[in-house]
């Protein structure tokens, strides 16, 4: 069972409190002090990310954020409802967004496209960079991406 | 935290000083900022992030926006930032590498490679 769960509406303004409700949770569930900038990140590219592609493709549901603490592990789920037209299995392989953006932006005359293409590529690659535990699903009824920390500590008892 | 911003002109350099979160609720914020600084003739800017609390992806997407966007006219965008949680976002993607970062705006303002 999930020690705590959070829905909220797919809007931008609604990430950091993901953020800081994760960032709260971890900290009790044990995750090391120094981790819990990287939980913070991961769980804001990852909700940033379903925002998008609930906004996106106009889907009114909430954006499911799950937070379980067992024995020796944190874990973060969340879960977008935005219909992926093919099984996509990404790990640690997205980092090749973000050096595409840089080589993008480096190649001095201005792209065709937006500025600001690969964005969600890159919070792939961010995430892959982050968490050594993460794994990336999508199908036709949604994505989810789930990650997990070590506790290394025991949980917080006050 | 929301995210403040203010510019200062220093010699041909521009500095914009970034406090606060940049996420994805607040980067069009930044974005808007830097592309009205390269619409009004600024194409040499010094974003300065030593204020930051927080970055994330989209915040990296809106950087690498305002580089493509002062790079068509020839010009250049440096960073500021000394803080470790900050430049690791930045390791992790490879944007090291795009990126001319320094360790105060005095170094930034004076660079010309």
């Amino acid at each position: 069972m999930a020690t705590v769960e959070l829905l909220f509406s797919a809007l931008p303004e609604h990430v950091r409190t993901a953020r800081l409700v994760a960032a709260a949770v971890a900290r009790r569930a044990g995750v090391d002090e120094a981790v819990l900038d990287e939980v913070r990140l991961a769980v804001g590219e990852a909700c940033s990310r379903a925002v998008s592609l609930h906004a996106g493709q106009g889907i009114s549901t909430p954006v499911k954020v799950i937070l379980t603490e067992d024995e020796k592990k944190f874990s973060i789920e969340v879960a977008d409802d935005a219909p992926h037209p093919v099984v996509a299995v990404a790990t640690a392989g997205s980092a090749g967004a973000a050096a595409s953006a840089a080589r993008s932006a480096s190649g001095g005359a201005p792209a065709v496209a937006g500025p600001d293409e690969g964005e969600d590529d890159m919070g792939l690659a961010v995430i892959s960079g982050l968490v050594d535990d993460v794994e990336v699903t999508a199908g036709e009824f949604g994505g989810l991406i789930r990650m997990s920390w070590p506790t290394t500590v025991p949980p917080v008892v006050s | 935290m929301d995210l403040s911003l203010s510019t200062e002109t220093v010699g041909d350099r521009t500095v914009v000083r970034v406090g606060g979160e940049i996420d994805v609720y607040t980067a069009p914020k930044l974005r808007e900022q830097l592309v009205e600084l390269v619409n009004d003739g600024s194409y040499h800017l010094v974003v300065d992030m030593e204020g930051v609390d927080f970055l994330d992806s989209t915040g990296l997407g809106v950087l690498v926006g305002g580089l493509k966007r002062v790079r068509a006219h020839e010009g250049s965008l440096r960073l500021v930032c000394n803080q470790e949680r900050i430049l690791k976002i930045f390791r992790i993607t490879g944007l090291t590498k795009v990126f001319p970062i320094h360790t105060s705006v005095e170094d930034a303002v004076q660079a010309t490679d």
